[in-house]
C-alpha cells in the first residue's frame, strides 16, 4: 500500500501522469471528437463524471466482492476483474443515459452519441485497472479518478483549440487528418514532460 | 455442410483474399481505421512487448470473431453489444491468465494494457462489422488478418522506438554507443505519438497515387 496523499495523486494524474498523454488511454474518442471546442468540452465533462463515479463503484466492487470471494464463496474470483469492471461501467453509463433522457432531454440530445462512446473509452476502464495495480486506497482512488478524468478533458480541449486554429494553416497533403493530429499530440505530450520533475509519483 | 463448403470455396477464391488484403493493408486497423491506438502506443517502447501484444490481439480477434459469427443467429440484436463484450473479455482473460502463469515478467511490463484489449476497438469493431454478417471460417480469417495488420504496425513502431531510443533491437545492442547517443524521447510518450504520426503520413503518401489512378 503506498502512502501518497490523495490530493497529490490528483494533481499528478492531471499534469504528470496524464492518462492520455503519458498512458495513451482514450485515444480513439480523443482523435475523433476533438474537431470542435464545444463538443470537446461536452465530452470532457461527461468523461470526468463517468470516470470518477465508475472508478469509485469499481473500487467497492473489487474490494467488497472480488477480493473476499475466496472466503465468501470458496472460489477466488479476481480473474473475473475485467468482465466485472466492464459490466459495471456499461451498466452505469446505460443508467446515466436513461436518467438524463428522462429528466433533461436537452442535455440528452447534446450528449447523445457521446454517452455510448464513453463505455468503450479506455481511459475509464484503464483508470479502474490502475487503482487495482497500484493498490490505491479509497481516497487515493477517488483522487486518481478525478485527476485522470480532468487530465483527459484538459488534453481534448487543448487539442480541439489547436485543431480549430489549424483549419487556417496549410498542412502537407499526406499529413492531413490523423497524421498531423498525432504529431501535435506528441508535441503537447513533450510540453507536459516539463511538469515531470515537479513530483515523482507512481 | 453446404454452408461450410461454400465458405471454403469463398476462402480460396476472391473473397478470402480480399478479406486478408483488407485487414492487413487497405483497411489496416491502426493506420486507416485509426482503432486501437492506445495499446499501439503504450506497449511499443520495446519490440518484444509489441510482438507479444500483437500476438494477444491476433488470438483475441480470431477467437471472438469465430464465436460471435457462430452465434450470430442466436444472439438477439438488442443485446448484441454486451454479448460481444463478454465474448471478447473471455478471450482476453484467457490470454492474460496464460501470460501471468508462464511469462510473469512480460505480464508485469504490459501492465493494464492486456486487459485494455477489451476496450480496444478492433475486436469489437470486427465483431460488429464483419462477424455478424459473415460465416465462421471467413470471420476467423478476418480476425486473423486484422490481428496481423495490427501486429505488423506494432512491430514497426516497436522496432523504430527501441532502435532510436536505446540503440538496441530485442535487447541486443545494434547501434554502437560510441557514435550513437540514444534518444530518450523515443522511449517516452511523445516519441510514440511522433513515430505513429509519421508512419500514418507515410502510408497515406504511398497510397495516394494509387487512388488517383483509380479515378
Amino acid at each position: 500500500m503506498n502512502e501518497t496523499p490523495a490530493l497529490l495523486i490528483l494533481v499528478a494524474a492531471i499534469f504528470i501522469n496524464n492518462i492520455l498523454l503519458s498512458n495513451f488511454l482514450g485515444m480513439c474518442s480523443f482523435l475523433v471528437c476533438s474537431r470542435q471546442i464545444g463538443t470537446a468540452i461536452g465530452l470532457g465533462a461527461a468523461v470526468i463524471f463517468v470516470t470518477t463515479s465508475t472508478t469509485i463503484l469499481n473500487y467497492f466492487v473489487y474490494h467488497g466482492l472480488l477480493v473476499p470471494s475466496k472466503e465468501m464463496f470458496g472460489i477466488d474470483l479476481t480473474f473475473l476483474t475485467f468482465v466485472v469492471f466492464i459490466a459495471v461501467i456499461a451498466a452505469f453509463v446505460q443508467f446515466v443515459e436513461m436518467f438524463v433522457e428522462r429528466f433533461s432531454p436537452k442535455l440528452y440530445y447534446a450528449l447523445g452519441i457521446f454517452l455510448p462512446l464513453i463505455t468503450v473509452n479506455c481511459a475509464i476502464f484503464g483508470a479502474a485497472l490502475f487503482i487495482v495495480i497500484r493498490q490505491y486506497s479509497l481516497f487515493q482512488s477517488a483522487g486518481f479518478a478525478l485527476g485522470a478524468g480532468t487530465g483527459w478533458a484538459l488534453a481534448i480541449v487543448l487539442m480541439a483549440g489547436l485543431r480549430q486554429k489549424m483549419g487556417y494553416s496549410n498542412v502537407p497533403k499526406s499529413f492531413q487528418g490523423i497524421a498531423i493530429v498525432m504529431i501535435i499530440t506528441g508535441v503537447i505530450a513533450m510540453t507536459f514532460m516539463g511538469f515531470a520533475g515537479m513530483i515523482s509519483i507512481q | 455442410m453446404s454452408n461450410s463448403c461454400g465458405a471454403c470455396v469463398s476462402l480460396c477464391g476472391g473473397k478470402g483474399k480480399a478479406t486478408f488484403h483488407d485487414g492487413i493493408w487497405k483497411n489496416n486497423p491502426i493506420a486507416v481505421q485509426v482503432l486501437g491506438i492506445c495499446s499501439a502506443l503504450a506497449v511499443t517502447n520495446r519490440l518484444a512487448n509489441a510482438l507479444v501484444m500483437g500476438l494477444a490481439l491476433i488470438f483475441v480477434c480470431m477467437g471472438s470473431n469465430l464465436i460471435v459469427s457462430s452465434l450470430r443467429k442466436a444472439i438477439p440484436h438488442r443485446i448484441r453489444m454486451i454479448a460481444e463484450v463478454v465474448i471478447i473479455a473471455t478471450f482476453v482473460i484467457v490470454f492474460d491468465q496464460i501470460l501471468k502463469a508462464f511469462y510473469w515478467d512480460m505480464s508485469k511490463q504490459l501492465g493494464p494494457y492486456v486487459g485494455l484489449i477489451i476496450t480496444n476497438c478492433i475486436p469489437m469493431g470486427r465483431a460488429e462489422a464483419f462477424a455478424l454478417q459473415n460465416g465462421p471460417s471467413l470471420s476467423l480469417l478476418d480476425g486473423f488478418a486484422n490481428g496481423l495488420g495490427y501486429a505488423a504496425v506494432l512491430a514497426v513502431i516497436g522496432f523504430i522506438r527501441e532502435l532510436l531510443g536505446t540503440g538496441a533491437i530485442l535487447g541486443h545492442q545494434v547501434l554502437s554507443a560510441e557514435w550513437y547517443t540514444p534518444n530518450q524521447v523515443m522511449i517516452l510518450a511523445p516519441g510514440a505519438f511522433l513515430v505513429l504520426g509519421f508512419l500514418i503520413a507515410l502510408s497515406q503518401a504511398i497510397k495516394a497515387p494509387v487512388q488517383e489512378v483509380k479515378k
